[in-house]
């Protein structure tokens, strides 16, 4: 009962991200209108035949759109999950594997970053830096590095007192080698995790930063920023707000779902 | 074993103490895991080290290595002292050093093949071609009695006695003079067991091996060693042949460790002695003797002084008040008591 609960959830979460993954290859080669060519006399139209998800108030193929848009979200997810994942494994591994004052300040700096909330912290680093992909993905993955260092570094606190680890040492390994050697693909599967989760929290953070205008800028396609141009028209138009909406709350519905059945997976108990 | 033997590890006041929280300002609790233990290790034999859990055998073990640092005392093996060497010096020393580990589970590296498991050291430390290292994968795996198949595998397609024997496979594969066998046999079933002792014990004939070999299963101490060590509280209280010990024990706490083993014989009835309480904490260990809170026979003295290692036979020596010291004899208020 339990496995084939796991079983369902990895592959409903697997099967939508493999889905968006086809869009977003789809929408390097094809979009069905260009996604900035607008066309004001058929603004605002239901979805049809010929505009699948509707027209948005300059007469842009919703649809169009929305595929264009997973290169934003995906782009934004992974620079997220680059960033994040490496000075969170770095700064992880560290704090673990050294432990004492080293790992009391780097943990220090990390709880002091978790402190602010998020979203907070991204707004300040974007109104800082200033908006664009690429300034918001950096600031995601900053925000990124504390929740996975975190699990880095419980997973080499936990590992480095492993007997294999005591054994690498007496023959000589050298320290970087018994971390990211013999230690870190003992703990890989947990980073996994984390890492699949930060990649969908970035994805809703992204969306909540265009929406707020910070993010992505027009006009290029983001969902996020769909989803507030939508929202002046929610009164007459609502089904404008239906495909942004949808796509990210699928995206990352699967990413969580395939999350956690990873982490039920990988977790070598389970065996 | 009476012939002149090389030495090849001496100790000499080794003591290891690991700082304890303090509960008091101004006050800095230590636990003595080691307290002052000096012995000597010869070439080719066996010493077995027994106590019970909490004796400091392992961090004894340990501290040879300097896996733990020692916080006072000398290890010199091989007539050069190794407390205070660099890193790098000291990995020449300990690459003829080498342990095999209690846990066969956590000792070999889940996400490792066999063979670079095998392999690390050997690259290392070698300069060995390709081809030639990896026959020598080959011979090791075989000395230990797996096939070559094994060496494909992970670690958790091996039974606990298998991954034992990989375990000394690696251990064995920089050529090391001298091997810490920690508690190697008592993660494992009784049947296999002895499979593993006895191949340490051929592989020890082979490659002329010294042991430190750690356990607290006087069974297993008894079959594979030539001498045998006594520890309590973090202290040697008797050391001596094999045959002595066994056959003559002297200090207390040897006499109650021996009369734990059950036997099934029914004429002769052995003198047994029962100790009372528990280990006392290696924080704040007794003042005197460590055993003088469950020792049957203590004294006053106990109480008072420690007693040291002191020669009784050619086999044996023993720390404990019971028996005669020549040299404090005029000036020792207290009787010695013959057992």
């Amino acid at each position: 009962m339990q496995k084939h609960k796991k079983n369902i959830n990895l592959l409903l979460g697997s099967g939508i991200l493999l889905a968006f993954i086809g869009i977003l290859i789809v929408s390097f080669f094809y979009t069905p209108y260009d996604v900035n060519s607008m066309d004001i006399p058929n603004k605002l139209k239901e979805p049809s035949t010929t505009h699948i998800f509707g027209t948005d108030e300059f007469g842009r193929d919703i649809f169009s759109r929305i595929l264009k848009g997973s290169q934003t979200a995906f782009l934004v997810g992974i620079l997220t999950i680059a960033i994040g994942g490496f000075f969170g494994v770095l700064i992880g591994g560290i704090a673990g594997y050294a432990g004492g004052w080293l790992d009391e300040v780097f943990m220090r700096i990390m709880d002091a970053l978790m402190a602010f909330p998020g979203i907070i912290l991204a707004l300040m680093l974007v109104a800082v830096f200033g908006p664009g992909i690429i300034n918001t993905s950096i600031a995601l993955g900053i925000i990124a590095v504390p929740s996975i260092a975190r699990v880095t570094r419980s997973g080499f606190v936990q590992q480095k007192e492993a007997e294999y680890v005591t054994a690498a040492k007496l023959i000589g390994v050298k320290n970087y080698k018994i971390m990211f050697k013999h230690i870190l693909p003992n703990i890989s599967s947990q980073i996994i995790v984390a890492l699949s989760i930060a990649f969908a929290i970035a994805m809703l953070a992204e969306a909540a930063l265009s929406y707020l205008g910070l993010g992505v800028q027009p006009p290029d396609p983001s969902w996020g920023r769909m989803l507030k141009d939508a929202q002046s028209y929610l009164i007459n138009s609502p089904w404008y707000t239906y495909a942004p909406g949808g796509a990210i709350t699928l995206l990352v519905l699967g990413l969580y779902l395939l999350s956690n059945a990873l982490r039920d997976l990988m977790d070598p108990r389970s065996k | 074993m009476t012939k002149k033997r090389e030495v090849l590890l001496e100790v000499f006041n080794l003591k290891t103490y690991f700082p304890v929280k303090a509960n008091k300002i101004g006050k800095k609790p230590v636990l003595k895991a080691v307290d002052d233990i000096s012995l000597t290790v010869y070439k080719g034999e066996t010493l077995g080290i027994v106590g019970e859990s909490g004796s400091g055998k392992s961090t004894f073990g340990r501290t040879i290595l300097r896996l733990v640092e020692p916080t006072e005392g000398e290890i010199i093996f091989e007539g050069q002292h190794i407390e205070n060497l660099k890193p790098k010096e000291l990995q020449v020393i300990r690459n003829q050093m080498q342990v095999i580990f209690q846990d066969p589970f956590g000792s070999l590296n889940p996400r490792m093949r066999i063979e670079e498991i095998i392999e690390e050291p050997i690259k290392m430390h070698t300069r060995l071609s390709n081809s030639d290292r990896k026959s020598r994968i080959k011979e090791l795996i075989e000395k230990v009695g797996l096939s070559e198949e094994a060496l494909k595998k992970f670690p958790h397609e091996f039974s606990g006695g298998q991954r034992q024997r990989i375990g000394i496979a690696r251990a064995l594969a920089i050529n090391p003079k001298f091997i810490i066998a920690d508690e190697p046999v008592s993660a494992l079933d009784v049947s296999i067991q002895s499979q593993v002792l006895n191949l340490m014990m051929d592989l020890q004939d082979e490659f002329h091996l010294t042991y430190l070999f750690i356990s607290h299963d006087l069974s297993v101490i008894k079959h594979i060693s030539d001498r045998v060590a006594v520890m309590y509280l973090g202290r040697i209280v008797e050391i001596g042949t094999k045959e002595s010990i066994y056959k003559n024990p002297l200090h207390p706490y040897t006499k109650a460790l021996l009369s734990s083993i059950p036997v099934v014989d029914f004429e002769n009835k052995r003198e047994e002695i029962m100790i009372s309480g528990e280990l006392p904490s290696p924080v704040d260990p007794p003042v005197g003797c460590a055993f003088h809170t469950r020792c049957p026979f203590a004294m006053d003295i106990c109480r008072e002084k420690r007693p040291q290692l002191q020669d009784i036979n050619a086999e044996q020596q023993v720390a404990c008040f019971l028996y005669k010291k020549e040299e404090t004899k005029e000036n020792d208020p207290y009787h010695t008591i013959e057992v």
